[in-house]
């Protein structure tokens, strides 16, 4: 095995193409475990912690770019205020140790369907900055998952970063697990509130082969919210808002739970974010009127 | 390979390292440091913790390559010559180790939290443990070994 350390992105990218047998490793708390327990044996690994660029953030076009190696602990606690569905879903993340090295381009590596952050990066409309020495692609998050521990990189490419709203509606994210902390969910959602164009984002994580956006009720929802005049949602709107969440997942059966439970807790977890979500902007309208 | 690493603010270097080893398995088994301990090598347990550049992370995934020219500090750093470090002392005063198999990365977790947060709250006390295991205690004792430990500082 070869262990490969590049300091700066360019140089990754020109080992990457030279070597696209190489696995990635940021945080490594999914390829250490891989390694450990001798079920993938890589003929490399390619290093990113040395690669300043990765680990930092800057906004761009009124969008904040975040490097794909930046750990859950600082988006938690340098860009909670910015990203407050990513630093959510960030927090439920293993444990304190395993957010200080864990990173989103991780969870993007390893696409699991189970990973925490998809929802919220696809209720957020965020786009997957990836790279290669060919040039750079800019893939929709609802466009990065396509099956099981399945994405969209070409051998050759990395993850250089996620693009997210600097100045996002209310979002809110939730998971159901057995403990407060190094849990997988059992099933996950993410809701984000666009009010500047009227739509609505949302998850779900955990009920399906891929993190998938439930769109029919995101377009159910918007058609019913008032976004000038907000009041009070109705129990109905809620209530309709949550059979269409779960419609929108094919969960299975497995030592996590049940499929049938998936999909009522996902209901269940669709009203409440809701009814969180909802009130914020209400908050909010009511802040900004007065 | 070769890993060039300071540990426990001393330049330590390993030899022969297998490049898909653990930095846990270079302090134990290389490095004569057998205080981080390995129960799960899947980042569940945190018997593991050590600070790496100032902070705590699971010994087991962190891949050996990763801590060229870094800093560690395990458990066997926290002690000033014979004098236990005051969350050390803690834990032995509130009878918060029974094994003691999981000591050494609860005593690097609690370190931290009280580094971070001199005073901290129960519920902080238990978000900042939540990543360590423990078999025997119950953790009333561990709990009650960090408030101590805070209430010296
Ligand atoms: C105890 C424990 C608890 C966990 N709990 C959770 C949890 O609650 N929720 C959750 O979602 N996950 C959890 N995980 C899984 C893991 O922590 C996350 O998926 C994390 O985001 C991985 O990030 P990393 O930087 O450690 O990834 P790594 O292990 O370094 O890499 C993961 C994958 O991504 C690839 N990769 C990494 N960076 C890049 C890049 N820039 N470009 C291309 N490919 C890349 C790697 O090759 C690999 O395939 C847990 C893991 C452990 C060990
Ligand atoms: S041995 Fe590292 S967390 Fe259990
Ligand atoms: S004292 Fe035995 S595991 Fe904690």
């Amino acid at each position: 095995m070869d262990f490969l350390r590049p300091d700066t992105f360019a140089e990754a990218l020109a080992v990457k193409a030279e070597r696209p047998d190489a696995v990635p490793i940021a945080g490594g708390t999914d390829v250490m475990v891989e390694l450990n327990f001798d079920h993938r044996r890589p003929s490399a690994l390619l290093d990113l912690t040395r690669i300043a660029e990765l680990r930092e953030w800057t906004t761009v076009d009124g969008r904040l770019r975040v490097g794909s190696g930046v750990p859950y602990t600082r988006i938690i606690e340098q860009l909670g205020a910015q990203l407050p569905g990513l630093a959510m879903a960030s927090r439920t993340v293993g444990s304190p140790q395993i957010r200080n090295r864990g990173t989103v381009g991780g969870n993007l590596g390893a696409a699991s369907p189970a990973g925490d952050t998809h929802p919220v990066l696809l209720a957020g409309d965020a786009v997957i900055e990836v790279a290669s020495t060919r040039g750079t692609r800019m893939i929709p998050a609802a466009e990065f998952y396509l099956g099981v521990k399945r994405n969209a990189l070409e051998p050759d490419e990395l993850i250089a970063a996620v693009h997210l709203n600097a100045t996002p509606g209310p979002e809110q994210f939730a998971k159901v697990g057995t403990r407060n902390a190094m849990v997988i969910a059992v099933c996950s959602f993410a809701i984000a509130l666009h009010p500047a164009e009227k739509r609505v984002g949302a998850a779900v994580g955990s009920a399906a082969p891929t993190p998938r956006r439930a769109t029919a009720a995101e377009e159910f929802l918007a058609g019913e919210l008032d976004w000038a005049a907000p009041e009070p949602l109705l129990d109905s709107v809620k209530r309709r808002f949550g059979e269409l969440v779960a419609e929108a997942a094919s969960p299975i059966d497995d030592v996590r739970g049940s499929a049938a439970y998936r999909k009522h807790a996902l209901a269940v977890l669709a009203r409440r974010t809701l009814g969180w979500a909802w009130q914020d902007h209400l908050g909010k309208e009511a802040r900004e009127c007065a | 390979m070769r890993v060039n690493v300071t540990v426990n603010g001393e330049q330590r270097q390993a030899d022969d390292v297998w490049e898909g080893e653990s930095l846990l398995f270079v302090l134990r088994e290389r490095l004569g440091l057998p205080g981080s301990k390995n129960a799960c090598e899947q980042g569940e347990c945190g018997s593991c913790t050590v600070y790496l550049d100032d902070v705590p992370v699971c010994a087991c995934l962190v891949a050996a390559g990763q801590v060229q020219d870094r800093e560690v500090r395990t458990v066997e750093g926290l002690a000033d010559g014979d004098r236990l470090d005051p969350v050390q002392e803690a834990f032995v005063e509130a009878g918060a180790v029974q094994c003691g198999f999981c000591t050494p990365g609860l005593v690097v977790a609690a370190h931290d939290l009280l580094e971070r947060v001199p005073q901290p709250s129960d519920p902080e006390i238990r978000e900042a443990l939540a990543g360590n295991l423990c078999r025997c205690t119950g953790y009333e004792k561990i709990l009650d070994a960090v408030r101590l430990a805070a209430a010296r500082r």
